[in-house]
Formats: structure tokens, sequence, C-alpha cells
């Protein structure tokens, strides 16, 4: 399976300690990486992970310890240095430059020229389109990087990452904007990698990812190494408990965290999202949320979920259709209606649609809900505070104080910030847009938790999420999506991984050719008639 | 470099923390320093009348910038501010026979519609801060010319003398309008959900439309906040010459108001509104023109130093990339 240079310690780090004014980041920690092995990097955010790349690829310099690379002593004084050497990393945000063609960013700074010394078109387009091709990739490649979706642009800087000669790549939580389908495609690559004799130091917080990739598996907490070893010897029980240093039966517990809901399906619909249409992006979609229900809305990327979920919220621009809360249309097109109506949104993106990151804690979780907690247009601080103040305590967001910038939060707390936003709203119906997505493990347990408990409360929520696990065990019915259209609906019992999957594979007819994801489409209608039709 | 010799849990004074304070209070450091070489070093600062005139000067200026710190507070700008200054003057002239409250009430008015103008062409049709009051900047002042024909109109009015040239208790009444205006922009930025609005709306307006922000709304308001307040620094321009003269009324103001918000700690990119600091920013100017003026220094050199002003607070204002 793998290569025959397994075992040659290629990267080795020797009881590495870093500190950040007083706090420690890393503490002794000693980790050797071999060649031809996925090494797995887990643990909750603040363990250490990120600090402990960055020492790797030169961004930081550890205060104690060293690194030795290929049997050396090595010191990287920046990042440029450890990518000459042989060290590719790919982090989590995409790096790249949105505006210029997909070519110009697998090439960035290494165009190839012709004899003038002008940058050779030709030859660049030929090489990305075939170094894309092997990823399974069919893009335009002239076109700005921006017109493709997350994903996509997050397997470009993959593909760009990679097609140099690297030993080692390090690769942070590279799946977290990928569709599974993507998902596929990377662990192919870099099991690719694996087979060409490159260590790969995989960051991840998907369990699955370990377990199906990975040889071996390090666990940091708190700055520590708490494990490292094949991951053949520990179970997933072990490694949770690891991570969160919580004893297994504890974790055992903390992981039934659905409890079964029976929903009456008699009672009337309090949301009645009725023919949702706009053109290439969504085709006649209906939605229907009862009271105390959660209705999974699954597909895969560009198959109008994240669409769907903002035309019911009126962020998403509509031909036809309407939005009914208990028999009341909403005004479409705007957000500010939908939350008087009752409705709430999380959005996908974080950090470009939800925080508002110069703010304040305190301005982040109040922004929606500032018409009511307001007299006559004035706001007052401390009238705030007792409403935030509890919503810190009750979501165990850690800030210190409701006067911190929200920016300095990490992605799991400020997910929670924007949590706390909509729950000052005391919404009937909650649309989550992937409110889980690169979020810590306790965090994301604590936010599952938060779910069930209000649509236990009568709550109608609408969940999307990346991982089809958590669409599944979260939902009492699952919409099923794909190319912007409703294929299909699972109930109660129905629902399941497996019935979801089959519903989009059945609804997948004529070539499976990848249309451009729904934020590429709008406003260009010609060039994606063109597409539909290869 | 070494962190051991601090107390645990407490964060230690960085470098990046320095920058910080200076970039947001450095404004209050530079007065400082200025208002003390003063004392040492130029004759008859202290007196009463020369302090008056150093207030009386910077009204316009810091009125403007007031509304300015609240479009930059939106991530815009407004160049179009020394124009609408131009028409509030020559429409004052022109309905001053009508009496001067009718006068003012047009010439606010006046003002008002070009911040709708400026509003709705940012905020319904996507048209850039800048490229948008740039067309007002030169379009504005062409009209002012034609309202007044060209010339230069004097006045002779006792309302408007009294605001131009009147006192309370010693202290002028431009400086007590100035004063009335800080406050309510400044109770309006701290203590309304339309400062929220324009802070969030400058720090990510798709976070914020999502939020239920009227952000269109916040956009328009701001912009006619902005040219309403640069019309009643107009109208106090001209009360103080007794003379309306729209080709210099306010001219180049919008860059002293740039330079006062800037200096006075709000960010260009928005998110973010400091009155007091904008206040500070154009008295700064203000003494620092004062200074060199009273050493002989000629108004050229004023500029330069200004320039180098606006480089430094930019420059200490600057995204640091490595956290």
């Amino acid at each position: 399976m793998t290569a025959a240079s397994v075992g040659e310690t290629v990267l080795e780090v020797q009881d590495v300690s870093k500190r950040f004014a007083g706090v420690v980041a890393l503490d002794g920690v000693s980790l050797g990486l071999r060649t031809g092995e996925v090494h797995a990097l887990v643990g909750e955010n603040g363990a250490g992970k990120s600090t402990l790349i960055k020492v790797l690829t030169g961004a930081y310099q550890p205060d104690h310890g060293r690194i030795v690379y290929r049997g050396e002593p090595v010191t990287f004084a920046r990042p440029l240095d450890a990518q000459a050497a042989g060290i590719s990393t790919i982090y989590q945000e995409v790096n790249l430059v949105p505006v210029l063609s997909v070519a110009r960013n697998l090439f960035l700074g290494q165009e190839p020229t012709n004899r003038l010394g002008l940058i050779d078109f030709a030859q660049m387009h030929r090489h990305t389109t075939a170094i894309l091709q092997r990823y399974g990739i069919s893009v335009d490649v002239r076109r700005p990087l921006r017109e493709l979706g997350l994903g996509m642009q997050q397997m470009v800087a993959i593909a760009r990452a990679v097609s140099g000669d690297h030993r080692v790549v390090i690769m942070d939580e590279p799946t977290s904007s990928l569709e599974p389908r993507e998902v596929e495609r990377l662990l192919e690559v870099v099991d690719l990698l694996r087979r060409g004799g490159v260590a790969v130091v995989y960051v991840t917080h998907r369990l699955e990812e370990v377990f199906r990739l990975c040889d071996r598996v390090t666990v940091l907490r708190d700055g520590r190494l708490v494990h490292t070893g094949p991951v053949a010897d520990i179970s997933r029980l072990e490694l949770v408990s690891r991570m969160l240093g919580r004893e297994v039966a504890e974790v055992a517990r903390g992981e039934t965290r659905f409890s079964d809901r029976k929903t009456d399906q008699a009672t009337q619909p309090i949301l009645r999202a009725t023919g949702l249409t706009r053109r290439h992006v969504l085709d006649h979609v209906s939605v229907e949320a009862r009271a105390g229900e959660v209705v999974g809305l699954a597909g895969l990327l560009g198959s109008g979920r994240s669409e769907t979920a903002k035309a019911i919220y009126g962020a998403q621009p509509l031909d036809s259709g309407s939005v009914e809360v208990e028999g009341a249309p909403i005004r479409p097109g705007s957000p500010r209606a939908a939350i008087a109506a009752g409705l709430a949104l999380i959005p996908e993106d974080r950090k470009a649609e939800g925080i508002v990151p110069m703010l304040s804690v305190r301005d982040n979780i109040v922004l929606a809900a500032l018409p009511r907690m307001s007299r006559a247009g004035f706001v007052s601080e401390r009238h705030q505070d007792a409403v935030v103040k509890g919503l810190i305590t009750r979501l165990r967001i850690k800030a210190s104080s409701p006067d911190q910038k929200v920016s300095e939060l990490s992605g799991g707390n400020q997910q929670k910030v924007l949590l706390a936003r909509v729950l000052c709203l005391d919404p009937r119906i909650l649309i989550l847009d992937d409110p889980t997505r690169g979020i810590d493990v306790g965090a994301k347990a604590e936010i599952q938790m938060l779910i069930s408990e209000l649509a236990e409360q009568g709550m109608a929520i609408l969940l999307i999420s990346s991982e089809l696990e958590e669409v599944v065990e979260g939902s009492d019915s699952i919409v099923v999506l794909r190319d912007g259209a409703v294929v299909g609906q699972l109930r109660a019992e129905e629902v399941s991984q497996d019935g979801v999957m089959g519903l989009i594979a059945a609804a997948r007819r004529e070539s499976d050719s990848l249309p451009a994801s729904g934020g590429g489409i709008e406003g260009d209608a010609t060039e994606v008639d063109g597409h539909v039709g290869d | 470099m070494s962190a051991t010799d601090l107390a645990p849990g407490r964060r230690a004074i960085g470098r990046a923390d320095v920058a910080d304070w200076v970039a947001a209070r450095g404004v209050y450091l530079g007065l400082l320093l200025l208002v003390v070489f003063n004392l040492v070093f130029t004759p008859r600062f202290v007196e009463v009348d020369n302090i008056r005139l150093q207030f009386v000067q910077v009204v316009p200026v810091a009125i403007v910038a007031l509304g300015m710190a609240v479009v930059i507070g939106t991530s815009g700008i407004d160049l179009s501010v020394g124009s609408v200054m131009a028409i509030a003057s020559a429409l004052l002239a022109l309905y001053i026979g009508y009496g001067p409250l009718v006068a003012i009430t047009i010439a606010l008015l006046a003002g008002a519609a070009v911040g709708v103008l400026n509003g709705v062409l940012i905020s319904r049709f996507g048209i850039q801060p800048i490229v948008a009051t740039l067309a007002l900047l030169v379009g504005g002042r062409g009209l002012a010319l034609v309202i007044a024909q060209g010339r230069l109109t004097e006045m002779f009015d006792p309302v408007l003398g009294a605001i131009g040239s009147g006192q309370f208790f010693g202290v002028p009444i431009v400086v007590l309008i100035a004063l009335g205006v800080a406050l309510v922009v400044a109770v309006l930025v701290a203590r309304t959900t339309f400062g929220r609005y324009v802070v969030a709306s400058g720090g990510n307006p798709d976070a914020s439309f999502l939020a239920g922000v009227p952000v269109r709304r916040t956009l328009l308001s701001v912009y006619v906040l902005s040219a309403t307040l640069a019309a009643s620094a107009g109208i106090i321009q001209t009360a103080r010459l007794s003379a309306a003269d729209p080709s210099f009324v306010g001219n180049l103001i919008e860059l002293s108001a740039i330079t006062a918000v800037v200096v006075g700690g709000t960010p260009l990119s928005g998110g973010r509104v400091r009155i007091v600091g904008t206040l500070a920013g154009a008295m700064l100017m203000q003494l620092i023109a004062a200074t060199l003026i009273s050493h002989n220094l000629p108004d050229s050199v004023t500029r330069m130093v200004q320039a180098v002003i606006i480089l430094g607070a930019v420059f200490i204002q600057r995204p640091r990339i490595a956290a």
C-alpha cells in the first residue's frame, strides 16, 4: 500500500516550546514525521496545532528545542525558506488572489515565460488544465478564481501546493470547505502523495478522515503532546477522550446529543416556503417546517441548499415563490422583514457574512435585535449587558468581557456569538447554514446540543451541514436537493445517510460534469447554459 | 522577547499595543506637544484673543470633519463637502432678502438635497463613494458659481452678523454651535441604533444586511448628515466673512476634514468612529498652521507639514500583517 521508504524520519521536532506574552502555546513537543506516511494532527482549538505548523514552516521561531530536517538541524527564518527546502503548506483559508485567473493563481510567482520574458499564457493555461485534470477538476482556467465555489478554490490551492517537488506537505483542515465528492478526490491526492514517499501532516477536526486516511495520529492538548501512535491502535472513543481530556465514559454520554423527538405531522407547518424559483439557481423549491421540528436541507455544494436558506430569509433574489410564516406571507427580499416575522439565520460564511470583526462581542450579539432592544432609537449598554451576559454564560462563550473585539475570539466562540445574536431575536424559525463548520469538537457538541434543545422548546429549525452525518443525526426530516431542485424528502424513520445519498445519486441523470456552483451562476446566465450543455 | 518576568494571566505590553495606542490616541499627544511648544516659543500664545481666534478658525473644518467621520465610519468618503459649503453660501446670498431664517433653511435643505443625491448614487446604484462625491465636488462648485453668477456678494444682515461674530459670555457663538453639533453627533454615534448601524455597515456590510441592519438607509443617512453639516459650515463661514464667495468658500476643506478624521484615530477602512479624536485632529491641524504662521513660515510649508502628518497617521493605522 505504501512506498518502501516508510519509516525513515524526514522531519523531526525535538522538545519544542513556544510562548506568547507569557501564555504557553507549545510545551516541550517532540514529533517525528516519516516518509510515506499521513500523520494526523488533532486537538481542540487552542491545543497548539497552528503554532506547531507555524514553527515547522518558519513563520514562528521556537523559544526552545530544535527542528531536524533530513538528518540536520535547521532554522527556517521565514516560510519561504521552508518552502524552498521542500516543506509545503496548505492553509485553512484559501490564500489566493480571487481576481486573477485560475491559471495565474496556480502559477503565481513561478509563471512560465517566453523568449521575451513575458508570461507564456498559452503554456500556462495548458499546464494548469492538465494539472487540475489530474485532480478531476475541469474548469475554464482563464476565468477569475473567485467565480469558482469555495470548495473548488480550495482544490486549486491544494493543487498549487502539491504540484512542486515536496518532501513534506502540511495540510491545515483541507476538507473544511470541501464537498463529499471533493473530499474523495482530496483523499486520493493525499494517498498519491503518500505513495510518492511524501510525509503528509494532516490537521483535521473530522475523525472519519483520521481513521480512513491516516497512518499515525498525534493529539495535542493545551500545548502538550498527549498521544502519538498508529491509528490502528486507538479507538474513536479513545481518541476523542484524549482530545477533550475527559474520561471515556463521560464522552460516550456526551455523544448521545440528539434526543428523539416526536413531531406531530398533522399539525400545521409554521413555515411554508412554496415554489422558490430563481433562474439557474433554484427551481420550484418548497420546504415546510413545524414547530419543534428539525428539517435538514441536504445536497451537494451548488445544489441550492444555501440558496434555499437565504431565499427563505429574504436574502436571495427570487423570480417567483413565496414564504409564509403561520399563513402570513413575508415581504420578499428583506432579511429585516424576515426577522420581524420570526425568522433568524446563521449564514454559512462566518467571516464574510456573520461577524462584524471590529465591533465588540456585545455589539455583535445585539446587532440583529437592536430595534427591539432600544427605546426611541437610543441604546443603553447597561440594558444590553443584562441580556448579553446571560447569553455569554448560557452558551459558554469564552470572552474576557462583552467589550472584547469579536475578531479576537476563536472560531468556535465566534460561532457562539452568532448563535447568541439569533437567540436575542427569540425566533420561531431558525435557519442554520453549516453551524459547526471549522470549529473544535467541544464547541461542536455544545452547538449540536443547543440545536436539539431549541427544537424541544418548540422552535422550528432548518439545518444545513457540510457533514451528512450531522444532518442525518440531527434532523427529523430531510429535504434533499440537487441542481437547485428538490429531489425527495425523507421523514422520521426514513432518515438515513444511505437514504440521502440514494436520493442524490438516483437523481443524477445525464453526465456527471459539474455545473458551476450557485455563487458563480448569478448574473451570467448564458455562460451557465454553455456549461450545462457540456 | 522574554516573557518570563510577566505576571501570569496579564497581557504583556508589546509593540503592537503601543502602535494601537498611538493610532487611537496619538492625536492628543501631538496636541499636547504642540501646546507646550507654543507656550514656550510663541509670544502672545496664551492671550485670550489668540485662543479665541484659534477656536473660531477651526469651526468650519471641525463641523465638516464630524460629518466626514460618520461617513468614513461606513467605509465611505465625502469629497463634495467643500462644494456643498459653496452652494449653501451662494443660496444664502440669493435668499437673504427673504430674511435670514428663510435663507438659512433653504441653504440647509439644499445641502441635504445634495446629500440625498450622493446617498442615492452610492446606496441604490452602488457607485463608489469616492466617484459619486467627486462628481458633486466638481459639479457642485459649478452650480454654486452659477447661482452666485460668479460674483462675491456682501451681506449686512444683523442675524448673520450675530452668528458670525457674536459672543456669549466671551465664547464665540460659532464655537458654541460647533460644540452643540459635536455633542449631537457624539450622542448619535455612541448612544443610538443609527450609530451602531453606521459602524456595523462599515465593518461588514454583508453580515449587517443579513442581521437585518438597514444598510442602504444607513448609507443614505450618513451622506445626508455629512452634506447638511457641510451646509451649516458654509453658512457659518459666510456669516463670519459677511460675504458669499462661492469660488473660495470651502475650497479644499474635504482634505482638511479627512485629515482631521484620520489623524483623530478613525480608520479609513470603516467600522469605527471617533468623535473627540476628530475634534482633536481638527484642532491639531489648526494649531500646526497657526504655529507655523506665527513663526513666519509660509503657507506652503504648512501644507507640506500637513502632508507628513497625514502620511504618519495612515502609516500607524496600516493593517499589521504579522499578528
